[in-house]
């Protein structure tokens, strides 16, 4: 199964609706909760880094019987030291990216820690695609 | 203990979802850093919070968090109640701060995580 979102960068009102979708859908496909979680959470950090650093994006999920295979792809201003970013508590977010709870510099490898698999390109000035395999058995 | 002795004892109002006041509660963690929050992976959990806003019960969502308690009459607003009536999460305000409402409940057997 193949599933597509959009995700707006700046839109803090609706970030996470996508990884909401993926929450349901993994629901239905009676996924065990303990997955489910590794997966929405790793999804979730993703699609706010999208919202509170790029200016547009795209969710790519492809889940099949064994695991769950996620994308995202962003437009916006990359990362210039990838090792850096993955470095627990160092972050480049704004004070309103703060104030809504996240830029704590967590998110990186807190979606290293949910996920089987985890990759991190980067070009700047283009944008940052983050891809991550989580098994689902 | 159970969600609804939790509310009483911190002198709380519940603003959703009062059906799931009966579900039992072992852990808790108080922060205003949701990423933090999203490193928990306890269950029967409830986050003890001052940030009001949508992530903080998105976050819940995400993490499969019980019930959220915002501390010192924050104001929960109605996109907030409606992605916690979507999501059977119970929404406790209470009046008092994060330091006094984490030792009452400490101090009465909720767990802390680390």
């Amino acid at each position: 199964m193949k599933l597509e979102y959009k995700v707006q960068g700046g839109d803090f009102v609706r970030a996470g609706q996508a990884s909401s979708q993926v929450k349901k859908v993994l629901k239905r496909l009676n996924v065990p909760p303990a997955i489910i979680k590794r997966v929405v959470v790793a999804l979730y950090e993703g699609e706010v880094n999208i919202v509170a650093h790029a200016f547009q994006g795209k969710i790519y999920v492809d889940i099949d019987a064994d695991k769950i295979k996620v994308v995202l792809d962003d437009i916006g201003p990359g990362i210039p030291d990838i090792d850096l970013a993955m470095k627990p508590g160092f972050s480049t977010a704004s004070n309103i990216v703060r104030e809504m709870g996240f830029g704590a510099g967590m998110g990186l490898p807190n979606i290293k820690e949910n996920t089987d698999k985890m990759k991190i390109s980067s070009v700047i000035d283009v944008g940052t695609r983050l891809e991550f395999e989580v098994n689902l058995k | 203990m159970k969600l609804k002795e939790l509310a009483d004892l911190i002198e709380g109002s519940v603003v959703c979802c009062p059906d799931g006041l009966e579900q039992d509660v072992e852990y808790a963690f108080a922060s205003d850093l949701m990423s933090d929050v999203l490193t928990v992976s306890k269950d029967r959990l409830v986050l003890i919070t001052g940030l009001a806003n949508m992530q903080a019960v998105r976050t819940a969502e995400m993490a499969d968090i019980l019930a959220v308690v915002f501390v010192r009459g924050k104001t929960i607003s109605q996109d907030m109640i409606r992605l916690a009536e979507e999501n059977g999460i119970v929404l406790i305000e209470s009046p008092y701060t994060m330091f006094r409402a984490s030792g009452v409940l400490y101090g009465k057997g909720l767990k802390p995580v680390y």
